[in-house]
């Protein structure tokens, strides 16, 4: 059984986003951190690594779609434990949307071939749609298992999972193969090892084009014809006086009502 | 050939120590600090990640990097919090790599082998209540008794002494010797033999949230077979496991002052006075200014040191300066990051008065800079020569250490 483990490459987490007055997006951090594995994505590849440590898997394979740079989120899953990465990179990839993003994945773990279980992270801290996990089962016409918080089985050609939702707690059997979207709640993703480290900085990572993966248009439904950043919130305080805790209180609901809050 | 990058390997291991650092150790530090305990998890995960055997071959236990990787570690761990680099200079620095120096096959299976996992912690003992700077004055002794040595005497100011497994210990072993370091031996004292005690220093001014004590050896019957290195070489070997543990102060302390540096640029971003925020000043600019060329001018001096060591250069004399200008400036660092946090600075509310605090005792151990200024000036005067050592520190060979 093997395992694919879907990732992006994407600005650190105290970046700052900047909409240019051209519409063109950038993000620089003010530490100069480097760009990381998308942070939601390191608890799925720690799960991935974890369905080969406790659940036989053979193979934990990472795949991320996106320029020559985002090898090293590759190199980090490596680092981590993955124990193969394969970037798809070609320029009919770029800018693409989530759906075109599902149908590259989508291709590439087909042609890994053998795969079982897809795990993504919830989602990307750039794009953040939640979307290309579920877009992905869509395109290989497996069932999606989103929101992850445990996987307590697999075997017998289905797997158990814990879904946390906003209400509660749902445990759910599907028949393999599946993509899953996993939450933080589901582990304590670990640092890379030093080993791994330099297993990962000697690495080299095979690169899929659209050639290889015969995809001849990928194509976007969707393009981002306007970006431009939200106006600033404005907001004042105001401090209620009174003589009393009640009289303060009488105060606050009677400004609410006023003001429509409640 | 002048080279002055770092490997992805070498970035990768310091990126997840730092990381390690900022999740694990960071967010308790202030209350360890303040109890005048260590994090009980710190030797422990320190041990899992492999830290406590960074640059020791894999065929001893370790991690297989280089020297330069030490270095970079150290810098993560002591901009975090000094008492993690204390860890590395005693267990790593001035204990493993004087083991990896000196030992025997037999003592590198039995010694630095579960060191360098980290099964067992290791400590220095070389300084004593009646000497420091002056070794040759040390009063421990070792007394043959057939196919064994009998210590009795107190090391005193150790870092680890109530944690450590194995104790490098250096004893007399000819009292009457002329001159009187040739009289000294090294021995692996474990601190589970019969007749070893120890105890914790508290009221200490810094390193709070580590371990530093006393050990104690009454009548302790220590096999051959753990003396390290032949007799009367112990004064060599204490000085060359301080070519080690210099390194790792002199990096430490670089961390320290980044420490410094990175506070203090986000403080003077942050704080207004007069309408606007103090990093306008060109006196507290000036204090910046200072403190990057501190941190500038003590990782070149580090990270020489490093590429020596990995060539196999002998580096007395350029580990000595590096840590004497690291510690010294990793000081003044912290006594300028507390003037640009003004009062707040002088709170436990804030990092900087820990890394005073902190980096003041790395001025005192591992020879103090007033020693290390004699030992400059002996260079220039062409009167200290390093002569060849029957057992070099190993250059770092990338088959031997990852074969
Ligand atoms: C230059 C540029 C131009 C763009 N133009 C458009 C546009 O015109 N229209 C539009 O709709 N969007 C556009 N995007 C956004 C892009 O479509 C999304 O970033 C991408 O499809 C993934 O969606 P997401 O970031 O919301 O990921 P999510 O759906 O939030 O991520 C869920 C999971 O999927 C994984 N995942 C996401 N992307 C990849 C990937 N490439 N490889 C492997 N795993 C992945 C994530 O790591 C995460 O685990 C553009 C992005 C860029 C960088
Ligand atoms: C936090 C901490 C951790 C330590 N950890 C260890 C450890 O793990 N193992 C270990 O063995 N030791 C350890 N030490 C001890 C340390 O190495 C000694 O304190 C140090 O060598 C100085 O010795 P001393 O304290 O006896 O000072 P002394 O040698 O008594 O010196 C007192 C003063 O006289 C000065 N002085 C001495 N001789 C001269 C001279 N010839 N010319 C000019 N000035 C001189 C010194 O510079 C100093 O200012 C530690 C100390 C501290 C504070």
């Amino acid at each position: 059984m093997k395992v694919v483990v879907c990732t992006k490459q994407t600005p650190s987490t105290t970046a700052d986003l900047t909409v240019n007055p051209d519409g063109s997006v950038s993000w620089e951090d003010p530490g100069g951190k480097p760009n990381v594995v998308n942070p939601w994505d390191e608890y799925s590849i720690e799960e991935g690594i974890r369905l080969k440590e406790n659940h036989g898997a053979s193979d934990v394979i990472a795949i991320t779609m996106g320029s020559e740079e985002s090898q090293e989120a590759l190199k980090t899953a490596l680092a981590m434990g993955c124990t193969e990465a394969i970037l798809l990179s070609d320029a009919a990839f770029a800018g693409v949307d989530t759906l075109g993003t599902a149908k590259v994945l989508a291709a590439a773990i087909n042609k890994v071939e053998d795969v079982q279980i897809a795990i993504f992270g919830k989602s990307a801290i750039d794009g953040d749609t939640g979307q290309t996990a579920v877009q992905t089962a869509c395109q290989l016409g497996w069932t999606p298992l989103t929101f992850v918080s445990a996987i307590t089985a697999v075997g017998d050609g289905q797997i158990t999972v814990e879904r946390l939702l906003d209400d509660g707690k749902e445990t759910v059997t599907a028949p393999l193969p599946v993509v899953i979207s996993t939450v933080k709640e589901i582990n304590e993703p670990r640092y890379p090892s030093f080993m791994g480290i330099r297993k990962a900085s000697r690495a080299t990572i095979p690169v899929w084009a659209a050639g290889d993966l015969s995809l001849n248009s990928v194509g976007s439904k969707v393009d981002w014809s306007k970006v431009y950043a939200l106006p600033p919130r404005e907001g004042s305080v105001e401090i209620i006086e009174g003589d009393s805790v009640q009289e303060k209180a009488a105060k606050l609901v009677a400004k609410l009502f006023e003001e429509k809050v409640i | 050939m002048l080279d002055f990058s770092l490997t992805e390997e070498q970035q990768q291991a310091a990126a997840m120590v730092r990381e390690f650092g900022e999740k694990e150790i960071l967010p308790t530090i202030k209350e360890y600090d303040r109890q005048q305990t260590m994090n009980p998890a710190a030797l422990p995960r320190m041990a899992e990640l492999g830290i406590l055997g960074i640059n020791i071959p894999v065929r001893y236990g370790g991690q297989g990097f280089d020297y330069v990787t030490l270095g970079l570690v150290c810098e993560e761990l002591e901009r975090i919090d000094t008492t993690l680099r204390v860890v590395m200079s005693v267990h790593m620095g001035l204990n493993s790599m004087g083991v990896l120096q000196w030992g025997g096959e037999e003592q590198k299976q039995r010694f630095l082998t579960p060191q360098a996992r980290g099964e067992k912690y290791a400590a220095f003992g070389l300084t004593e209540p009646g000497a420091g700077s002056d070794v040759a004055g040390l009063r421990s002794t070792a007394r043959k008794d057939g196919g064994d040595y009998i210590i009795n005497g107190e090391k005193m100011w150790i870092s680890l002494a109530t944690k450590a497994h194995h104790v490098l210990w250096f004893a007399k072993t000819d009292p009457n010797a002329k001159p009187a370091h040739a009289g000294l031996t090294a021995f692996m004292v474990e601190t589970d033999m019969r007749g070893v005690t120890t105890g914790d220093i508290h009221g200490k001014l810094g390193v709070r949230a580590g371990s530093t004590g006393w050990v104690n050896c009454q009548d302790v019957r220590v096999p051959a077979a753990n003396r390290i290195g032949e007799e009367g070489e112990g004064f060599k070997i204490a000085m060359s496991c301080l070519d080690n543990g210099r390194y790792t102060v002199a990096s430490g302390a670089t961390g320290l002052t980044r420490a410094c540096l990175e506070a203090s640029v986000r403080y003077a971003k942050e704080r207004e006075t007069f309408g606007r925020p103090i990093a306008d000043y060109q006196l507290i600019q000036q204090k910046i200014a200072w403190m990057q060329q501190w941190y500038d001018v003590s990782r070149l001096l580090y990270l020489q040191v490093g590429w020596l060591k990995n060539q196999g250069i002998r580096n007395t004399r350029e580990v000595s300066m590096a840590k004497w200008y690291a510690t010294d400036h990793s000081f003044k660092a912290a006594h300028e990051a507390i003037q640009v946090h003004g009062a707040y600075g002088f709170s436990d509310e804030y990092d900087v008065e820990r890394y005073l605090r902190n980096g003041r005792g790395a001025i005192i151990y591992e020879g103090t800079s007033e020693i290390h200024q004699l030992m400059q000036a002996a260079y220039a005067f062409g009167e200290r020569q390093d002569k060849p050592l029957r057992c070099e520190l190993p250059a770092y060979d990338e088959a031997f250490w990852q074969g």
